[in-house]
């Protein structure tokens, strides 16, 4: 069960307040999406999430412990994929278990059996090079998905960071479709950050506004469609719906 | 494509190399120079074969002081490059005297050592450090600060410590510079330990070039400096096959 909760989080840079008491709370198995405009302080609450940055105020918690600062606790991804071009996609995969201390031998067959899921077999032993981008952020989500396995028995929220708006469009709607059956498999606590409404909209249970200067969560809004029913979501009245009170909480402020 | 382009390079140089010796060879057999002075190709192709037993034992000589300083040369810039990067007072401690160490000239300081240190293979070997360890120390530092400030940012996140993230984040990403620069020391290892020979010794091409220059034999000197220049373009090459080895993913490059 892993449980992310954020407790009135503030931050600045210097003079300039980012973020003013954020709280959000990230149920187990649950998908939230942080949307809000660029430079509206997403990414430095990110940050703060991971350990790189610590609060001037508040919490973070995960599973009720204390984490404020602290990295190694959640995994994250990124736009870029930052996979190390000299490691096989395996490898790059494998890092979080042989950072976590284990035998490489062993971290290879923790990880292989997973190729297939993530649509990534065959690609094993090349390099990052020589895959497509749309298959490079597949296997950055396979060693994200990696990382909270290495935590057996505490396990971990994972952040993304627009992991998919490097991608061009075919690519993304394809990967939202993968990642959305993925997400029903392997059950990952996700925040995924993002300023893509309708990406939003179709991936989460819950929306989470950040909006204003310093930023803060002004609204949430709950989509109730079930997750293995959101094919051909993006077409229907009810996504509209959706749009229209996100693009009215984004525009008040 | 790649390797039939330069195949066709090393064509032109080739038939620019035959065009110079066959003009060498014309103006000395028309005796426009005087074989004292300038030895035609074929005097010097003799010359190398009468002795070549002589200078396969001073290459000898001359390769092990080569191997012995490179290789400390290496292993002490190695060091110097982890340490300063992993110690910021360090790096503004020693980066100017390493530089400062690489304005004096060899040839100025290799009597020095020969008055302190003798005739045998001591001073040698501490005048080819001092001139290798400064490249692999410059360009393994560069290589190691240069690493990706995401990628390390996220190795953290993973719970990396500073040695794993030294380990699989700057080590390898340095790789290149490190062989870019190990090829150039590679020749000044062999330069080096020619120019320290002549200032005195007991064995060596240095030693033999200086020998043959006494009892004018030029074409005995011509046919050592092609050996030299030959040895050192057969240990470039040796790196660049080294290098192919050791990062193997440029290879599907």
């Amino acid at each position: 069960m892993a449980d992310l909760s954020i407790r009135d989080v503030s931050f600045s840079y210097g003079e300039t307040q980012i973020l003013k008491d954020v709280s959000l709370h990230l149920k187990d198995q649950e998908l939230v999406s942080l949307l809000g405009e660029s430079g509206g302080g997403k990414t430095t609450l990110f940050h703060v999430i991971a350990g790189v940055l610590r609060p001037d105020r508040g919490q973070v918690l995960l599973n009720g412990q204390d984490i404020t600062g602290e990295s190694g606790h959640v995994s994250y991804m990124l736009q870029k994929d930052l996979l190390l071009p000299y490691r096989t996609i395996i490898d790059n995969v494998c890092l979080p278990l042989l950072l976590a201390g284990m035998k490489k031998k062993e971290a290879r067959a923790k990880a292989a059996p997973n190729f297939a899921d993530f649509g990534l077999a065959g690609t094993e032993l090349q390099y990052p090079h020589q895959l497509s981008g749309g298959m490079r952020q597949r296997a950055a989500l396979l060693r994200t998905y990696m990382f909270s396995l290495s935590r057996e028995g505490s396990p971990v929220a994972a952040l993304l960071d627009e992991p998919f708006s490097a991608l061009d469009t075919l690519t993304r709607q394809e990967m939202h479709r993968w990642y959305l059956g993925m997400m029903e498999k392997i059950r990952l606590s996700t925040l995924f950050i993002t300023h893509d409404i309708d990406e939003a909209i179709l991936l989460s249970d819950r929306i989470c506004l950040l909006t204003g200067r310093p930023g803060t969560i002004s609204e949430e809004i709950v989509i109730e469609r079930p997750k293995s029913k959101r094919d051909g979501f993006a077409v229907t009245e009810e996504f509209l719906e959706y749009k229209k009170r996100i693009l009215k909480g984004l525009k008040r402020t | 494509m790649k390797a039939k382009k330069s195949g066709g390079n090393s064509l032109f140089s080739v038939t620019a190399i035959l065009l110079i010796l066959l003009v060498w060879q014309i103006v000395c057999s028309a005796g426009l120079v005087s074989p004292y002075l300038l030895p035609s190709p074929v005097d010097v192709v003799k010359a190398f074969i009468s002795d070549l037993p002589l200078l396969i034992q001073n290459a000898r000589i001359t390769l092990i002081e080569a191997f012995v300083g490179l290789g400390l040369g290496i292993v002490i810039g190695f060091v110097f490059a982890m340490m300063m990067d992993r110690f910021e007072p360090l790096y503004k401690a020693f980066y100017p005297l390493i530089v400062l160490t690489q304005t004096i000239p060899t040839v100025a300081i290799a009597p020095l050592l020969v008055l302190w240190f003798g005739y045998e293979m001591t001073p040698k070997v501490l005048l080819i450090i001092l001139a290798t360890f400064f490249p692999i120390a410059v360009s393994m530092l560069d290589g190691f600060r240069s690493a990706d400030r995401d990628t390390i940012r996220l190795l953290e996140s993973m719970g990396a410590s500073g040695w794993q993230i030294f380990r699989h984040v700057k080590f390898p990403g340095a790789l290149p510079q490190f062989f870019a620069s190990l090829r150039i020391s590679v020749s000044y290892a062999i330069v080096t330990a020619v120019v320290a020979e002549w200032l005195g010794g007991f064995g060596g091409l240095g030693v033999y070039m200086t020998r043959v220059r006494k009892s004018f034999s030029f074409d005995k000197m011509f046919a050592v400096i092609f050996l030299i220049s030959a040895l050192s373009l057969l240990l470039m090459k040796l790196v660049e096959v080294i290098q192919k080895a050791c990062m193997p993913w440029t290879k599907t490059q």
